[in-house]
């Protein structure tokens, strides 16, 4: 299988377990979900260095954080394709007794899981405890992690942007999902986050933007780029431009589909426009 | 009557400061962070020895919980220090996701507790932060009585995986217990064996149970005393025991009654061997300015206190 398609197929076999996942159980959240289908991918098959097997510290490895938990549908299905557990497993989300909880936990030992979120805004926080543990460890591998645009909201999150810069935390690459959207509509309506890249450049941020963040070249290419501007003193961000509901045309334009799941009729709608390629869980 | 020698009074946020600055010798893995009053924490020890393992998060004790929490994760043992007001009702949330809920290395190290915190007042008090801990699934906490008790707690805690919740104050008080008694969590300690009436006492107003026991001998009351350091997970075979021979209970913390040790001591007896209790404790009031003994005694956190709660209780019977 050559490369490109390996990950076009990974994209389109997300997409199907995110919403067949929401579907069974008639919630949790597809819209930012299949907007960062294409990153979590590029992630996790071609930037992160990860050990065979899950380990919490994650000595001498690459660690991702999710802060906005409540995409958890396609961390789930990202970490069970790349085998940290079961494929079939996908099958118990948000069902009792499951692993695979509305938000991610560490509660139920799910391997890649290394904290749990969902009350927003701590993530960050949480990753640059983790990027200074490895510098204390004189361990050289990098912490990754994804923020949702609505969590800024948080003001711990600019506790730590402030913290990161001051202290040279440069050994952490944080991404914003910005797709605009929340649960109350657009994050304009809601609260605007203002200019959120000289927010951040005041913050003392590497900031770079990528303007078609459902473009998995494009975003492999600049989690390439942010990795060569670690060890530079400077904590590194990317404002990732999203389309919320990505790869389905219903699901595009409206923050209706933030924390809704499709019904029967709609799933199949959905499915139709993304093919099986690597097999149903 | 067990006698008790006051060796010098200090202050039980010293006993934290030298208990971590010995850690800071003996274990490469611990590491300290503070919001912001690393001199009235007495963290200044560890961060002058350890510069590389001290973080100053500013004042910002929400990220500094989400720190600590990140630090596990290689391997790390945190230890946070702020005053209790800001180590638990600030950052609830972020303990409970962050820290309880995904079962971090961290351990909260909270000094100012209570009222004898004193002048500053009611905003940076708390009575509240041990039902606030008590209640986190997981969460240890912990409420020496003195200098030396608090240090051999920093110390133990280290050996123990998990959040905990480490609580001190301010003021110089009696320091009387062993400085080389082993700290065991969980574990009660009788101070005086008795047959009238039990004082479960913990935190500033063990040594005040002391002088109560020691008062009420003289009138020819025999009080049992037991310093119960750990309030969670409580020592409910020491308690019961007790109780069983004394029938009576009294209970004494510088905290809320909501919430606190005391209904705590009331959940193991209307479970066990249901006994009239009386509490010392504060009403379900806020704090208010003013010194720590002068405060201590208009809100009924004292010996007297605990006299006439044990003459009380033991009318009950």
């Amino acid at each position: 299988m050559k490369e490109e398609n390996k990950l076009q197929n990974l994209v389109f076999q997300t997409r199907r377990d995110i919403l067949r996942m929401v579907n069974n159980v008639n919630s949790g959240h597809p819209g930012g979900s299949l907007g960062c289908t294409e990153f979590f991918i590029a992630l996790y098959h071609e930037v992160m260095e990860i050990n065979e097997n899950f380990s919490m510290d994650g000595y001498n490895e690459d660690v991702f954080f999710l802060s906005n938990g409540h995409i958890s549908p396609v961390f789930y299905s990202t970490l069970a394709r790349r085998g940290f557990f079961p494929i079939s497993e996908l099958s118990t989300f948000r069902l009792i007794n499951s692993r695979l909880q509305g938000h991610p936990t560490t509660h139920d030992n799910l391997p890649g899981i290394r904290i749990a979120s969902g009350s927003l805004g701590q993530g960050l926080s949480v990753a640059l405890g983790a990027s200074l543990s490895k510098k204390l460890n004189n361990d050289n591998k990098l912490v990754y992690i994804l923020l949702g645009d609505g969590e800024l909201q948080e003001g711990q999150n600019w506790e730590a942007a402030m913290f990161a810069s001051a202290n040279k935390v440069d050994n952490i690459i944080a991404t914003v999902d910005l797709n605009g959207k929340q649960i109350d509509g657009s994050t304009d309506e809601v609260l605007s986050l203002g200019d959120l890249k000289n927010k951040f450049l005041s913050f003392g941020w590497e900031i770079l933007e990528l303007k078609e963040g459902n473009n998995i070249d494009l975003i492999i290419k600049t989690l390439k780029k942010a990795k060569a501007l670690t060890r530079k003193e400077k904590p590194v961000i990317i404002l990732m431009e999203t389309e919320m509901g990505n790869g389905v045309d219903y699901m595009m334009g409206t923050h209706k589909w933030h924390g809704v799941a499709p019904n029967d009729e709609l799933l199949l709608k959905a499915l139709d426009q993304n093919p099986e390629t690597i097999g149903d869980y | 009557m067990n006698k008790f020698e006051n060796t010098g009074s200090k202050d039980t946020r010293s006993g934290f400061g030298s208990g971590l600055l010995e850690l800071g010798r003996s274990n490469p893995n611990v590491v300290a962070l503070c919001a912001d009053l690393t001199g009235s924490l007495k963290m200044d020890g560890f961060m002058r020895e350890n510069p590389e393992r001290f973080f100053q998060v500013g004042v910002a004790e929400a990220n500094m919980i989400g720190i600590a929490a990140g630090l596990t994760i290689g391997g790390k043992i945190p230890y946070t220090g702020t005053f209790a007001n800001f180590s638990t009702g600030r950052v609830y949330d972020q303990i409970r996701q962050s820290v309880a809920y995904s079962n971090k290395n961290v351990k909260i190290c909270a000094s100012h507790s209570g009222i004898t915190l004193g002048e500053d007042g009611a905003t940076h008090q708390i009575l509240e932060d041990i039902g606030l801990m008590k209640m986190l699934p997981g969460m240890v906490v912990i409420n020496p009585c003195d200098y030396n008790q608090t240090k051999a707690a920093t110390i133990a805690i280290s050996k123990h995986y998990g959040p905990v919740y480490l609580r001190f104050g301010r003021p110089s008080v009696p320091n009387f217990t062993d400085p080389n008694l082993k700290f065991e969590i969980g574990k009660g300690i009788i101070l005086n064996q008795g047959t009238d009436v039990t004082i479960i006492a913990t935190g500033h107003l063990v040594w005040d149970a002391l002088n109560a026991a020691e008062y009420l001998e003289e009138k020819g009351i025999y009080a049992e005393v037991i310093n119960i350091h750990t309030i969670k997970p409580i020592d409910e075979k020491i308690i019961l025991n007790s109780i069983k021979k004394t029938k009576a209970v009294v209970s004494a913390e510088e905290h809320n009654f909501h919430g606190g040790l005391g209904e705590t001591v009331s959940r193991i007896l209307s479970q066990n061997y249901p006994a009239p209790q009386e509490f010392v404790a504060t009403n379900d009031t806020f704090g208010e300015s003013g010194k720590p003994a002068e405060l201590m005694n208009k809100y009924g956190l004292n010996k007297e206190s605990i006299i006439d709660s044990c003459e009380k209780v033991i009318k009950r019977k």
